[in-house]
């Protein structure tokens, strides 16, 4: 019974880490049809900002986070401008995949040239450290706060996307990237917006998920393919999708790796290709022509 | 590029195997360059031959047949420690080893094959990427088989043709893996410019096209594979020889990557391209890489991104385009 | 001797829209054949239906008699029944004799052939000269497909069409996109034609239609409203409302 709390809190944080940082891709995916394998190579830059603002200058963790995603954002800037927009839609997925993973290796080897090519921990606050009691269980609290952002993020997102302005123009321009052109929605705008937003939210899962997925020198390598597979296994574009895939995916490594640490990563990597061959455009993905 | 040293009105058909005997003469000519002029680099340049096959095999997937992979050195890497595991247990006949090294890469090439070329876009890239990890993770888990993140190490392959020791300073590796190259090449060559090549690229441009001519694609793309695999597996072979040793990063994430960026540097979808890309490449990395792999990586991430701006054919492009002007002018003068 | 191409109940919707409805039609040897219809009467699902490139929801398709209608797209065109395309699809990065030629070897089944050299086969060369020579496209034999006008990119359609040798040939608007002063290229093109295939011609162009069309059937809504020969065609009434009418217009207009 403990195991299997154990493997239960567990996965559901490790789950709610991998939705809060692919969510942004699957959505940039969705929306631009654009292959981006640097994503996490931008939510290693929330992570070194956040471990340089919190040991160097002394902020808090808020405002860490606070640093990390608007850091991350004013990066990706120029890269959006001058780089992302060429690729957008209906570029050859070998280009897409060509530049992105030279935008990686390039912000992997300046990252590292500036902060140096250490680990970075992120302190955890007094509040989120150490255990909280549920009553019948102790679990560590920091799990508790991921897995709060997690649930908060998706209901964020519902809201943006449902009941907002720029939800509709979102969802117009992803149906259909002409007649959106045609209705006077700019997709240009709301491509940039939605760019920002990915990888806004890419940065702030890269923090508050340091503790699980570590903030290293090659952070952005190393889970690219999980962020990748995510997306891919919920099918791009889709919330609920991203949302059960990264549930789907934490329980498949968290009990690989209590159960069978030996071949944790062997189970992970079949079942990923179990689940392509199957569902290719995603559990709830549709299909693009 | 193929199609310049071949055009339809060449030479060629009158006199057969001229276009190939004039490679065969460039390669010779190459090799001894090489083998003479920087007899200290050799086990360099053996290593960067075993990668060209690893390139010339991507080409044959990526350059030919429009597939995007992630996880093409999966199909070297297995092939090393097929025949490192081989040469362990006693088969050392190079011959024997190279044979292992094809066989294991082409069952490994024609596995994958069946399963990416079922598929475009993400999940074909995302089903590249898996496979290359499983390869990768198993590697490092069976351990009785592959020796774990140590590798395996110490192989001793016999004499080539009984006579050919391999040496401490790679001379015979480097010969024979120039002379396997070479064949290799003009084999490839025959492969892309035959009915079935140009079938794949025909694909590649439009495949909805290509089945409107009654061209099956799928089986194809799997032969493919194949031969992709097949051709890897002599570069992961070649390399566990000459190196005696077979390690983790020749199934890594980062060599797939690598070799990626090699072939579009040179120039996708021409089998000279992929030479001149890991032949650049290979040499770039030998000077800059030693400093600092940081600094490395940077370098790779803004080449990559300069090759995909301002050329996104690769080297091969402005290449043949020059020799096509001095050939051009030749003529008339 | 049965038809070389029927189709029988044939109706196909999608998300919800039924776009063709319960259409039936043969098509015997030598039959030339026009389909008509105003925009978005379904002619080019039609197309795509016939082909295999998407199944019907019902109904069948049968060739001299066999059902195909399970038979993937490759399988058709061995069988004869080969289509061209409205907007061009060509190996854009191939020359334009490679593309005949890729056509030919295609179907003579030397398409497996892994180690001879594809310029070195001189039947198919002597086939994709002869075909290109017809089309006066022999000249740009080794130019590639991006460098080729559009009018010359449409009589590559029709090369290709050709150097199938079809039973069963369905040409989508053949002449879309082309100058007015080059169409008489195409019907030209299309008049000769082997006589012993059949050929379905969807077309906008109305003097095209008449030119080339022994028979002509009218497609509205998904429904074939009306079958009959290029003069009772004009006359009927129904077809001139649903069709001529509103094409007379548009040309008014234009």
């Amino acid at each position: 019974m403990g195991l299997v709390l154990s493997i239960l809190t567990d996965a559901l944080a490790y789950g709610m880490v991998l939705f809060i940082i692919s969510i942004g891709l699957s959505i940039m995916m969705g929306l631009m049809r654009v292959v981006n394998l640097a994503h996490g190579a931008f939510a290693m830059i929330g992570g070194y900002l956040a471990s340089y603002a919190m040991r160097n200058l002394g902020v808090d963790y808020g405002v860490a986070i606070l640093i990390a995603v608007l850091g991350a954002i004013a990066a990706s800037v120029p890269f959006e401008l001058l780089l992302y927009r060429r690729i957008y839609r209906n570029a050859d997925p070998l280009i897409q995949v060509l530049m992105t993973i030279g935008i990686t290796f390039f912000i992997i080897g300046i990252v590292n040239f500036v902060f140096g090519p250490t680990v970075k921990s992120i302190p955890l606050p007094a509040a989120l450290n150490g255990p909280a009691d549920l009553g019948f269980r102790m679990i560590p609290t920091h799990r508790l706060f991921v897995i709060a952002c997690g649930v908060v993020t998706a209901l964020g997102l519902w809201w943006l996307v449902e009941k907002t302005e720029f939800g509709i123009r979102l969802r117009a321009a992803v149906d259909n990237s002409g007649m959106a052109d045609a209705l006077g929605i700019r997709t240009e705008i709301v491509y940039g917006a939605t760019f920002a937003l990915a990888i806004g939210l890419g940065a702030f899962g890269g923090v508050v998920g340091a503790e699980i997925l570590p903030i290293e020198p090659f952070y952005a390598l190393r889970y690219m393919v999980t962020f990748l597979v995510v997306v891919s296994v919920g099918g791009a574009g889709s919330i609920l999708g991203a949302l059960s895939a990264s549930m789907l995916l934490g329980l498949a490594d968290t009990t690989g790796k209590y159960l069978a640490p030996e071949f944790g990563e062997f189970f992970f990597y079949l079942a990923v290709i179990v689940t392509v061959v199957l569902f290719p455009h995603g559990l709830l993905g549709k299909a693009h022509a | 590029m193929t199609e310049l040293v071949l055009p339809h009105h060449a030479a060629g058909r009158r006199i057969p195997l001229i276009g190939e005997a004039a490679i065969a003469l460039a390669f010779a000519a190459a090799g001894a360059l090489g083998y003479f002029l920087f007899p200290d680099d050799l086990a360099f340049l053996t290593r960067l031959i075993g990668i060209a096959f690893l390139v010339l095999s991507l080409d044959l997937v990526t350059g030919y047949c429009g597939i995007a992979t992630l996880g093409h050195a999966a199909l070297f890497g297995g092939a090393a420690y097929a025949v490192g595991a081989a040469c362990i247990r006693g088969i050392s006949d190079p011959f024997a080893l190279l044979a292992i090294g094809l066989c294991s890469g082409a069952v490994l090439g024609l596995v994958s094959g069946a399963l990416i070329s079922r598929f475009r876009g993400l999940p074909q890239l995302v089903l590249s990427i898996a496979i290359g990890q499983l390869v990768a993770g198993l590697a490092n888990k069976l351990q009785w088989l592959t020796g774990g993140s140590d590798g395996l190490s110490g192989l001793e392959p016999g004499k080539v043709f009984g006579v050919f020791g391999f040496d401490m300073y790679s001379r015979t590796a480097f010969l024979l893996s120039f002379t396997v190259l070479a064949i290799t090449f003009l084999l490839l060559r025959r492969v892309v410019n035959s009915p079935f090549g140009l079938m794949c690229r025909g694909i590649k441009d439009d495949s909805l096209r290509a089945r409107m001519m009654g061209a099956s694609i799928y089986p194809r793309f799997v032969i493919m594979y194949g031969i992709a695999g097949a051709v890897a597996g002599l570069g992961g072979a070649l390399t566990a020889m000459s190196t005696g040793v077979v390690g983790l990063d020749s199934v890594s994430f980062e060599r797939s990557a690598e070799v990626l960026v090699m072939l579009v540097l040179g120039g996708a979808g021409h089998l000279w391209g992929a030479l001149i890309g890991s032949v650049i490449f290979m040499l770039f990395e030998h000077i800059v890489a030693a400093a600092n792999p940081f600094h490395w990586m940077t370098l790779v991430g803004l080449l990559l991104i300069l090759i995909v701006v301002f050329a996104p054919r690769g080297l091969i492009g402005p290449l043949t385009a020059l020799c096509a002007r001095l050939f051009s002018r030749e003529k008339k003068t | 001797m049965s038809d070389l191409l029927e189709a029988r109940h044939i109706s196909f919707s999608f998300g919800g829209l039924q776009v063709t409805r319960d259409v039936s039609f043969k098509l015997a040897a030598g039959d030339r054949v026009a389909l008509i219809g105003p925009n978005g009467a379904g002619k080019t699902t039609l197309v795509n239906l016939i082909t295999g490139d998407i199944a019907p929801s019902e109904g069948r398709f049968f060739m001299s008699g066999e059902d195909i209608t399970a038979c993937s797209i490759p399988q058709r065109v061995r069988r004869g029944l080969v289509r061209s395309f409205q907007t061009t699809r060509l190996f854009a990065n191939l020359t334009v004799a490679d593309n005949v030629a890729l056509a030919i070897m295609q179907r003579r089944g030397l398409t497996r052939r892994l180690l001879s050299r594809a310029t070195d086969l001189p039947e198919v060369k002597a086939e994709w000269s002869e075909i290109l020579g017809h089309l006066g496209l022999l000249g740009l034999a080794s130019r590639k497909i991006v460098e080729l006008a559009y009018g010359q990119q449409r009589l590559m359609e029709l090369a290709i069409g050709l150097a199938l040798r079809p039973k069963v040939l369905l040409l989508d608007e053949p002449a879309a996109g082309v100058p007015h002063d080059e169409t008489p290229r195409i019907l030209e093109a299309i008049n000769r034609l082997p006589p012993d295939i059949a050929v379905l011609m969807i077309e906008h162009d109305m003097d095209l239609v008449f030119k080339f069309a022994r028979r002509v059937m009218v497609l509205a809504a998904g429904r074939l409203i009306f079958e009959g020969s290029a003069a009772q065609v004009t006359a009927d009434h129904e077809v001139r409302r649903a069709y001529l009418g509103s094409y007379a217009d548009a040309r008014r207009t234009a």
